[in-house]
């Protein structure tokens, strides 16, 4: 059902690409076989000679003190090689290291690897041994005393905020716009971006809706569970093999936990099982280094089980918003605020700076306040997620812009369009846009057979929604190695997770001229290319693709100076045209000119690039669904993204990521949920209780991508991966108030949840018996 | 998960004896989907697991006029591929079809399920509506015990020390008879009965009267639920919503359950009534021969 819109200036090549070759088809991915039969490494995957097994022990408590932890039983059992606890990580700095999608204090990194004095949420790793087999591994854990002095949990933003709230860190201290409180306290930040008069705005309002919202804390849900394998060499040399999405990142993050230069270590990245954020932070990276040194020089592999990933990996921030809109008579928007409060998890850090940003962005607004609060709580540190911060906020916002657009009588599609950003317009925190695709999202909604369909039938209903994602550019480095037989090696270092390989390889071999099929893309370690930033911000096609057009544009230029010589002309004499290199008379094809410039000389190439022109994506999305009214459970009968994607590279990638993120922003809208007992201990560590859709819980997605290029690529290429996790919950939210006249404030809108609020509203269940329809 | 001594007995007196020497760190294994992943995750400690699974009295199938008997270790795919079965038990496909993916099927068993002794189990309120008779083997011999008395509390059953469970009985079914068994999850896979509703009814030759119903409740109370006054409020009543609603009002007054991570107090008991009426629709759907409802039981037309 997927269809192209091409709002572009180009005129269409007869192939349909733009006269492209090679961009805007769909080729096989280079990992697919692999894949498929089952023979692609992944992180568990890794074996080796001598391997031991490692076991990480967890707090049982949500928030205690260490008072001692006793090792000697475990040391003691036989088949045991090495335990290890805080006391062998080095003292860690107050020092700031930035990830790519969120910078993080190391003190607390450190501390959130092994627990120092306090263990902060159930699942906080205690202390790790490495065994001959993960069996005894698991048994000695199990005999390591830890004396703990339990305190009560701190869960929630409202919990900690609380005047008697018990305090998770002792040195923390409220950074509010720089300026540094005296009081302990679990509010880690506070940010304000405001601009225009607010009061004048809501004064002018000849309406305006203002409500709060709650969702909960929620995981990323990737399939493949951390695991890494670690070699402490005898002669210093260290090699850690993980799933990550930033093999970098893993570099940085544990050379400064462990304090030891990055020429040391290597970091080889395995294929990965899905990330959406949660694969940026190291985990169990440095407790396999500790563990391989402590134990010998032998090689510790550490795999966390499904539990622990849910329990202490991810998660992204509930939170509580608050959003108050005001607009005159014709709709437009004349004031807004939000407040924003996120749950950080047991270390500063929620994803509320970036929820932010998100929070009114696809709306042109003059009079607008939007304040932030970072506050911390006893549940795992909080990790990027997908577009981090984006679907939360963007409930709360879509959902008062619908029930505007209700109030004033008008179509919720004409009232985006209307109250639209565009360019030149600003972000709420003053950023203004280049050229977007906003408004374009919200007209090919609004004009899509789907929208114009009329949707028949009781406790059946419709909702639109819009997002927004600022993407990112970051670092990228690659080398091209030209084979005398013309193909092409490409070694990048961005991690493939949506088929980025193939979208990269697309570019080199486009700027080429040669066929995809000659490129070999592989994503090598970290001592092989230059610094690679993780792939992540929706970066990777656009600036590693950057990479790889100027690493052909490189290469061919070269090919042009040796054919130059070969041919006796100048080296701007040479053309390039359709694969054959020409000049005063003398032709060769590209294979052939490949073998020829390389006799004297082999040819390879290298590009770094920061590329700081990276455009933000707008994604508008409806929504069909049916409500069981006796049961509460929603049914998604349709749905349809349109999403500005700059220019599709590969379309089946791109729809790809579309339906992902819409596939998770279902999971999050209507089921996933952490779900604790009283004393902060995480009940639903599983698959079966924590409830992400299955395939029987998800229509077909249908896409509609709106192709405006981003003038600041050669090829267009807009981040296409994260935005359509944000409308979702209120697309979702609003088609549940058009089914059954219930507006949810709360995610997720569970059976359980949407049952209550459909009685809340003093409709008796008896009612709504089909029967007496 | 330490390594655990495996006996695999070929009768049934052998797997007695093997009980009884393995004292009370000794369980019986069938399809293991329950006892291995309890073990696993430690929830459960043994030094012995007896398979039962080389038993030929535990795997068999028979169906003829005194009904049907079922080997307690055999799978639910056996289940779900006996033609015979199917044409005469269709309602016992609901549950078979839906513990576990293909793969689980395979290896999970009724007896297992039952043995398990979950409030929530999918066969149990599915079996109770059968009127399934439990055949039992111990040290003391052989004993019978209604399957709607088998289960004492969560994860407890009326199994003493060495006994285990043989097989389960089902009577023919008698003439315009139907069942059914719905559960309410979530998702629409992979999930843990939020309640669970089995129903049978018994019409008159003319299909208008309910001359005998059984209903039963899962999730909703610590064990799975006989509501047998539910039943006799059906008993000489005709074929109506007005029947059903009555009936299912009788379920929900006696559901009991309590509220966690799967549900809450009142949307179980709110549920209670719902599936009890839905499951009773489609069993009388079956009794007539009619398709006047949905697969959920929902009346045609609903939304």
């Amino acid at each position: 059902m997927a269809g192209t819109k091409q709002n572009g200036t180009g005129k269409l090549a007869a192939n349909g690409q733009n006269g492209y070759k090679v961009i805007g088809t769909r080729p096989v991915r280079p990992d697919g076989v692999d894949k498929v039969t089952g023979r692609a490494v992944y992180a568990a995957d890794v074996q080796m000679t001598g391997l031991l097994h490692g076991f990480v022990l967890r707090s049982p408590h949500a928030h205690a003190n260490i008072r001692s932890i006793d090792t000697s039983k475990a040391e003691a059992l036989p088949g045991v090689r090495a335990v290890v606890t805080a006391a062998d990580l080095p003292v860690a700095e107050d020092k700031i290291e930035d990830l790519g999608e969120g910078a993080i204090n190391l003190k607390y990194l450190s501390d959130n690897i092994l627990a120092h004095e306090k263990a902060l949420y159930h699942g906080h790793a205690v202390a790790a041994v490495a065994a001959v087999n993960p069996h005894i591994a698991q048994e000695a854990a199990e005999l390591i005393e830890v004396d703990y002095e339990v305190l009560p949990p701190v869960m929630t933003v409202d919990d900690a905020l609380a005047g008697d709230a018990p305090i998770l860190l002792d040195t923390l201290r409220t950074d509010s716009m720089g300026e540094i409180g005296a009081e302990q306290t679990n509010l880690a930040s506070f940010f304000r971006h405001q601009r225009g008069d607010l009061d004048a705005g809501f004064a002018d309002a000849h309406l305006v809706v203002d409500r709060t919202y709650r969702t909960e804390t929620v995981h990323q849900g990737y399939i493949e569970p951390h695991a890494a394998t670690a070699l402490y060499s005898a002669d210093g040399q260290i090699t850690i093999w993980t799933s990550t999405q930033g093999s970098f990142a893993v570099r940085g993050q544990v050379c400064e936990i462990l304090q030891i230069p990055v020429s040391r270590l290597k970091v080889v990245p395995t294929e990965i099982g899905g990330g959406f954020g949660g694969k940026i932070n190291v985990y169990v990276e440095p407790v396999a280094v500790l563990l391989s040194q402590k134990a010998g020089h032998e090689p510790v592999k550490v795999i966390m089980s499904r539990a622990d990933v849910l329990a202490a990996t991810g998660p992204t921030s509930g939170s509580n918003v608050r959003v108050k809109i005001g607009v005159d008579a014709n709709g437009k928007i004349s004031a807004a605020l939000a407040e924003l409060y996120y749950e950080a998890g047991a270390y500063p850090g929620s994803p509320v700076g970036a929820a932010a940003n998100v929070s009114l962005a696809p709306y042109a607004i003059d009079n607008l306040q939007v304040d932030g609060y970072d506050i911390v709580v006893n549940r795992p540190r909080s990790a990027a997620y997908r577009a981090p911060g984006g679907t939360n906020v963007a409930f709360a916002v879509e959902s008062v812009v619908d029930e505007l657009a209700e109030k004033l009588g008008m179509d919720p599609a004409e009232f985006r369009i209307l109250n639209g950003a565009k360019e030149n317009d600003r972000r709420p925190d003053g950023l203004q846009y280049a050229r977007i695709g906003q408004i374009e999202t919200v007209e090919a909604i609004r004009d899509s057979e789907h929208y114009q369909s009329s949707l028949e039938g009781k406790y059946r209903g419709r909702g639109i929604a819009s997002g927004y994602w600022n993407n990112w550019g970051g670092q990228s480095s690659a080398t091209a190695v030209l084979n005398p037989d013309g193909t092409v090696n490409l070694n990048e270092a961005s991690t493939d997770i949506g088929g980025t390989r193939a979208s990269i390889a697309m570019q080199l071999a486009e700027a080429m001229d040669i066929e995809y099929e000659m490129v070999k893309a592989r994503v090598v370690d970290t001592d092989t290319v230059s610094y690679n930033d993780v792939t992540g911000g929706s970066r990777t096609t656009f600036a590693t693709g950057l990479a790889a057009y100027n690493l052909g544009q490189q290469l061919i230029k070269e090919m042009k100076s040796r054919l130059a010589d070969q041919w006796d002309v100048g080296a701007g004499d040479v053309s390039y045209e359709d694969g054959t290199f020409s000049a005063g008379g003398e032709s060769l094809p590209f294979v052939e000119a490949a073998g020829l410039v390389q006799r004297e000389e082999p040819l390879m190439a290298s590009s770094t690039v920061h590329p700081q022109d990276f455009g933000p994506g707008f994604s508008t999305q409806c929504v069909d669904i049916e409500v069981d009214p006796e049961t509460g459970k929603i049914t998604i009968l349709r749905y349809t993204i349109a999403q500005d994607v700059g220019k599709a590279i590969h379309p089946s990638y791109v729809e790809g990521q579309m339906q992902g993120g819409v596939a998770q922003g279902i999971g999050w809208a209507i089921n996933e949920e952490y779900i604790y007992d009283d004393e902060g201990r995480l009940l639903n560590a599983s698959l079966l209780d924590y409830r992400m859709p299955t395939a029987l819980d998800l229509p077909m997605i249908e896409t509609i991508m709106v192709e405006v290029p981003h003038p600041a690529h050669p090829y267009g290429v807009r981040g296409v991966g994260e935005v359509n996790i944000v409308p979702p919950a209120g697309a979702i939210a609003n088609a549940v108030y058009n089914a059954t006249g219930v507006r949810m404030d709360k995610l997720p809108i569970s059976p359980a949840n949407l049952l209550e609020a459909m009685w809340a509203r003093e409709t008796e269940p008896a009612e709504l018996v089909p029967g007496d329809d | 998960m330490q390594a655990i001594e495996f006996v695999a007995p070929t009768t049934v007196d052998e797997a007695i004896s093997a009980l009884a020497a393995g004292g009370g760190r000794a369980r019986p294994l069938s399809g293991g989907t329950d006892l291995i992943a309890q073990l696993q995750e430690g929830r459960l400690a043994l030094d012995t697991v007896v398979d039962l699974k080389r038993i030929p009295e535990l795997m068999a199938i028979s169906i003829s006029g005194d009904g049907l008997t079922l080997g307690a270790s055999a799978s639910c795919h056996s289940i779900n591929a006996n033609q015979a079965i199917r044409d005469a038990f269709p309602a016992l496909i609901d549950s078979t079809h839906l513990i576990g993916g293909t793969q689980i099927q395979g290896r999970a068993s009724l007896g297992g399920n039952l043995c398990n002794s979950s409030p929530a189990a999918d066969s149990i309120p599915n079996l109770i509506a059968h009127s399934v008779t439990c055949n039992i083997a111990g040290p003391n011999g052989r004993r019978p015990v209604a399957v709607e008395d088998f289960c004492t509390g969560p994860g407890r059953n009326v199994l003493e020390d060495g006994e285990f469970l043989v097989s389960l009985d089902f009577p023919t079914p008698p003439a315009n008879f139907g069942a059914a068994y719905l559960r309410f999850i979530p998702r629409n896979e992979m999930d843990i009965a939020v309640v669970g509703a089995g129903a049978s009814v018994v019409l008159s030759d003319d299909k208008s009267t309910i001359q005998s119903a059984r209903v039963a409740l899962g999730a909703v109370a610590p064990t799975p639920l006989y509501v047998e006054e539910a039943g006799d409020a059906l008993a000489g009543q005709p074929v109506s919503e007005e029947s059903l609603a009555k009936a299912a009002e009788l379920a929900k007054a006696a559901a009991r359950p309590i509220s966690d991570m799967r549900g809450t107090i009142p949307q179980r008991k709110h549920l209670s009534a719902v599936l009890t009426q839905r499951a009773l629709r489609i069993a009388i759907d079956r009794a007539r021969g009619t398709k006047t409802v949905d697969e959920l039981g929902r009346l045609n037309g609903h939304g």
